[in-house]
């Protein structure tokens, strides 16, 4: 326990802000936070404001299930997630902060034949792109995680499974600290409770933003906004290709057999993994219905646990201690946004949907590469906002852990 | 947001309906063919408020309904 608080590193708030910064970032989380430590470390870019409307990682950074994976569909989302689960793998180093990074595996299993093609496509994919994913037989998921039921509660048989090798997780609020530390200690300005009211602009370039206590000028404005995106877009003149949707997930009381792996079906759109304290932690597919309500919902939890359990009956004997909501800005090709909005002096980084989370370091690194040298890097790149208009959509819902 | 008031079958769990998608016009502002046929392709207005949008009750009267909803607390304004 000493060392879990020792190595929680100490983030410098500043007084007040200044009143102009050469970057200005919406939204203190993940995101937000990564960009930022990545413009002081990488870049050498220190006059950078990090504004967050409530508490650092506040947002879906606190509120998401945690997991690392690059298991996607396409190769450019491979790519791009592969190289931040190998961040995370050396975030710790980088940092100096503990962050309870833990390479677990992640099955995804089959219940159709279908849905094996589609796994075995996903291994194939995978290893072609450098990510670690091989199909493991019934037996095999049974020896590798003895509570799984395989005849799925007699209603979704498990007919194989693919596994992703370098799954991981991390403890959420701990990624935002480090990076709001680290890039606090080389003199980027985290302010908690600071909304940004509005975009100050001068013609067609966004020159500052508005704050409650007056604007703050910015020779960029990064919005790294989750949830109410779609509204900092609109005092840009930007539309979005982007819907906000809730997610729900909860967490059990101890499971102390212990479970080191993470399970996940697509076609039950829901997966499970155990947090640090021995909790089950178990998420699912967002609601259908757009909305920017974070209440849990009964249904939701209802309809969670009857999926869950016909995988892993043992979770039945386990009680829901703590359920909450994040809301997810799903984009409509279900991939992430990075990039220029056509608006001088205004950037995005959105449309993280389900899958932020898991790529904060290769998103913030990225970012932080376009602000500085004014050109998206090959990773990034297919992300941008044009890809909308130019046909190049990067359509991978499957991957996306919904339906 | 647990029930909807289907006008022909009564308050039905939320279950028997999907969801489909919002209805909203293209801006006026918009004049350009191509930047239009493109906001109704891709652009959501998404708004934190009072949206209008299509239910279909799949599991009951199998006809589509316009539901006026709040999306900032997810509560049912108008069905018709």
């Amino acid at each position: 326990m000493s060392r879990y608080v020792e190595t929680l590193p100490e983030i410098r708030w500043p007084e007040a802000p200044k009143s102009s910064y050469d970057v200005v970032i919406v939204g203190g989380g993940g995101h937000g936070l990564s960009t930022a430590y990545y413009l002081a470390t990488r870049h050498g870019i220190t006059s950078v404001a990090v504004l967050e409307a409530d508490y650092i990682a506040s947002g879906n950074t606190g509120r998401n299930t945690t997991i690392i994976r690059a298991n996607y569909g396409i190769p450019e989302a491979i790519r791009f997630y592969q190289h931040s689960l190998e961040m995370y793998q050396a975030l710790e180093n980088e940092t100096g902060a503990e962050i309870l990074h833990q390479t677990k595996g992640i099955f995804w299993v089959a219940h159709t034949e279908m849905a094996m093609r589609t796994e075995r496509a996903r291994a194939l994919m995978n290893t072609a792109c450098g990510a670690k994913t091989v199909m493991v037989s019934p037996l095999e998921l049974k020896e590798l995680v003895p509570q799984v039921d395989l005849t799925g509660g007699g209603r979704y048989p498990v007919l194989g499974a693919s596994h992703h090798l370098e799954g991981a997780t991390a403890r959420h609020d701990r990624v935002a600290w480090a990076y709001a530390a680290g890039a606090s200690q080389r003199g980027v300005h985290v302010l908690e409770h600071t909304p940004v009211t509005g975009l100050v602009r001068d013609g067609d370039r966004v020159v500052g933003v508005e704050t409650p206590d007056g604007p703050i000028a910015a020779g960029v404005v990064l919005s790294a906004v989750g949830g109410r995106v779609t509204r900092m877009a609109a005092h840009a003149g930007v539309r979005l290709p982007v819907r906000t949707h809730p997610l729900h997930a909860f967490v059990t009381n101890d499971y102390a057999q212990g479970f080191g792996s993470i399970l996940a079906s697509t076609e039950l759109a829901c997966y499970v993994s155990q947090t640090e304290r021995g909790q089950m932690l178990i998420g699912a597919e967002f609601d259908s219905q757009p909305s920017y309500s974070r209440q849990s919902s009964f249904a939701a939890l209802r309809s969670y646990s009857y999926k869950i359990t016909r995988l892993l009956p043992f979770l039945r004997d386990l009680r829901i201690l703590r359920t909450w909501a994040g809301i997810c800005d799903i984009s409509a090709d279900y991939s992430p946004i990075m990039g220029a909005t056509g608006v001088d002096g205004f950037l995005v980084t959105t449309g993280w949907g389900t899958w932020g989370f898991k790529a904060i370091p290769a998103g913030g690194e990225g970012m932080a590469e376009l602000i500085a040298t004014g050109r998206p890097s090959a990773l990034i790149a297919p992300f941008s906002l044009d890809r909308f208009r130019n046909d190049h959509v990067l359509a991978d819902q499957g991957s996306a852990g919904t339906r | 947001m647990l029930w909807l008031d289907c006008p022909r079958c009564g308050r039905r769990p939320l279950e028997e309906f999907t969801f489909g998608g919002e209805r909203r016009p293209t801006p006026d502002g918009l004049t350009d063919p191509a930047d239009r046929d493109f906001d109704e392709v891709w652009i959501f207005e998404n708004p934190d408020g009072v949206t209008t949008e299509r239910w279909f009750h799949a599991a009951g009267c199998r006809r589509w309904l316009t539901v006026r909803r709040d999306t900032s607390v997810d509560v049912v304004v108008e069905v018709r």
